[in-house]
């Protein structure tokens, strides 16, 4: 799976950032400076993180994505290579960055 | 005299801090102005992080005037605040020194403040109604997507459905389709009959009333649907959102296909700082939310704690400003600092009376997008109401009935539901109306549920690190 998936989130504006190179579940991909963690992953994909419970009588695993986007909700905590948690929505990408979500790993 | 005292403490730099901050300035104190986003401005005027070009009419459309003034202000007041961004207030522990001590966590270190006075100026966030799917990636809340187009320059998704109630929901479904975004539809679960009743109190701000009308008109004639007195039943998908199914008001079933959802019910106020600090709360009828108490001017019963803005009661951003230049004059009195010209119980008594429009107008809103209780109460007992902990309505509905849970925080002991990460922020609200069902009583006896301590999680590295700092000072 090295072929861009679809995103979740839709680039409207700002386009003209510096590129930079995040390493989203073994697979580099590209955000743009000034991006969240939340932005980064989910304008190259649509999963943040997999919930620890069920849903709506689903089984547990389910996929998850964030949902506040302002800190709120903790729906959107991932895990750096470094060994830090940190809440996507409120973390900025950086270049170079390791992150797992849980997700197709 | 205030030379000998502590600084006063203001949380929260959005537009009812930002005032506040601007009236202590003026009487020769240096407050400490602290905020867990890296810059000012609070929600409405969310500052979008450096190398973003975009001016500040197409962030802000209408308010950007209003916006430039409150970063003009907040900007003249650098040299003269301790202005702390990127920093959490995780703790409150009242009395030990002064009126307390507040523990801080920034980038990943913890430290402690003591205080004599604070202004909480916490704000709000969306108050939601969960719906079965409403876990699927591309749901996301009102508040949320505006946060993404604000301070990312990114919509939710290619084909966004807006759903719930209020004025942010034509607001950020216009902003969207202005940006370029397609909208697949508006659905506003209040019927056109209240909004009807309603013009008389909204008329107490004739401008916001023309602004929301401006944008249903404009989605309108753009061919967005806008639909009234929607019963929503699910969002649909597997592994994201592939539709939104809702029921119109003569009973015909509806699948708007979409990618994304944007889903809020108007805003529930940031107080748990003021549980924490021990105000007692009172229940608020019109806000529907227990919130802490105080008096005409911002002062808690507790010595020293003040509130102000959106955090004791969403009022909307205009009265925050009022109301943290209030709170300011009623802190600045009890702290006996001279006034100059005009006495400060005059100036409270002349802001009083403006902040009385914002309230005519609150409530004439409350009758134009009221909100839907009932979608809470009701709620099917397998739809999943709690994120954090996976905890459905019917679980709770269990511990009221089987375990005899008489409130919330019983029926929270017994089903876990308002003890997740989130601590209640999304589920709280229905999980409330949930119980007052089960009860069989008006909300307002179904209890408050208790905030804890730390507010929000903690980086490891940041609880390790206060651990080590209280083992030191014993
Ligand atoms: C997501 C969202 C979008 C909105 N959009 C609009 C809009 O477009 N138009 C409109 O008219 N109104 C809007 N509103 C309402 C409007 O934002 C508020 O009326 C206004 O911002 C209230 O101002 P305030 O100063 O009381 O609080 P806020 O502006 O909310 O500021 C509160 C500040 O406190 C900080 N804070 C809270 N708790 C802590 C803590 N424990 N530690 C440190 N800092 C803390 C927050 O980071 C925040 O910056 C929106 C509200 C929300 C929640
Ligand atoms: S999306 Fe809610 S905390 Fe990040």
């Amino acid at each position: 799976m090295t072929s861009k998936p679809r995103g979740q989130f839709v680039r409207l504006a700002e386009t003209g950032r510096r590129p930079i190179t995040l390493t989203i579940d073994g697979v580099a991909r590209t955000a743009l400076a000034g991006d969240t963690l939340l932005t980064a992953i989910l304008v190259n994909g649509r999963c943040v993180r997999r919930s620890e419970f069920g849903g709506d009588g689903a089984v547990a695993g389910a996929p998850r994505a964030g949902f506040c986007v302002m800190g709120a909700c903790q729906d959107c905590w991932v895990s750096l290579d470094d060994g830090r948690r940190v809440r996507a929505c409120t973390t900025f990408a950086e270049n170079g960055m390791k992150v797992r979500t849980a997700h197709g790993g | 005299m205030v030379a000998e005292r502590l600084p006063p403490v203001i949380v929260g730099a959005g537009p009812a801090g930002t005032r506040a901050a601007e009236t202590l300035v003026h009487a020769g104190l240096r407050p400490i102005v602290i905020d867990e986003a890296p810059s000012n401005g609070g929600q409405i005027y969310r500052r979008q992080p450096s190398g973003f070009t975009r001016p500040g009419k197409a962030l802000y459309g209408f308010e950007a005037s209003r916006a430039a003034a409150l970063f003009g202000a907040f900007d003249r007041l650098a040299g003269s605040i301790d202005h702390r961004p990127n920093t959490l207030v995780w703790s409150i522990r009242p009395g030990s020194i002064g009126a307390g001590l507040m523990h801080l966590v920034s980038s990943e270190r913890a430290n402690a403040l003591p205080f004599d006075q604070v202004i909480f100026a916490t704000g709000a966030t969306d108050r939601v109604i969960p719906l079965p799917g409403w876990t699927l990636p591309g749901v996301f809340t009102l508040g949320g997507a505006q946060v993404a187009l604000k301070y990312q320059g990114c919509a939710i998704g290619q084909r966004t459905a807006f759903v719930g109630t209020g004025p942010l929901l034509y607001l950020v479904a216009y902003q969207y389709a202005k940006a370029g975004a397609k909208v697949a539809a508006v659905l506003d679960t209040a019927p056109l009959s209240a909004k009807l009743r309603a013009l008389p109190g909204l008329s107490a701000n004739a401008q916001a009333t023309a602004r929301g009308l401006y944008y249903l008109f404009w989605l309108r004639s753009r061919g967005v649907p806008v639909q009234l007195g929607i019963h929503p039943l699910a969002i649909e998908g597997r592994d994201g959102v592939t539709a939104i199914a809702w029921r119109d008001p003569h009973g015909g079933s509806h699948a708007t296909p979409c990618d994304a959802v944007a889903m809020g019910y108007g805003l529930r106020s940031e107080t748990q700082l003021a549980d924490l600090a021990e105000v007692p709360f009172a229940w608020d009828a019109l806000h529907r939310q227990w919130l802490p108490t105080r008096d005409a001017a911002g002062r808690t019963p507790v010595a020293g704690i003040y509130l102000a803005g959106d955090g004791g009661g969403a009022l909307g951003a205009d009265a925050a400003e009022l109301a943290g230049e209030r709170v300011a004059l009623a802190l600045l009195q009890d702290r006996g600092a001279a006034d100059n010209g005009r006495s400060h119980a005059d100036r409270i008594a002349a802001i009083n009376r403006r902040l009385d429009r914002y309230l005519r107008f609150r409530r004439g809103l409350e009758r134009a997008f009221p909100f839907p209780a009932h979608l809470a109460g009701d709620l099917a007992d397998e739809t999943l109401l709690c994120r954090c902990e996976g905890i459905t309505a019917g679980e709770v509905r269990r511990a009221v009935r089987e375990f005899g849970a008489h409130e919330i925080n019983r029926a929270k002991a017994f089903s876990r539901v308002g003890m997740g990460r989130c601590q209640g922020r999304m589920c709280g609200p229905a999980a409330a109306e949930i119980v007052a069902g089960a009860l069989g009583v008006p909300i307002e006896q179904a209890g408050r549920l208790r905030a804890q301590a730390p507010v929000k999680p903690l980086p490891m590295a940041a609880v390790l690190d206060d651990a080590a700092a209280s083992a030191r000072h014993g």
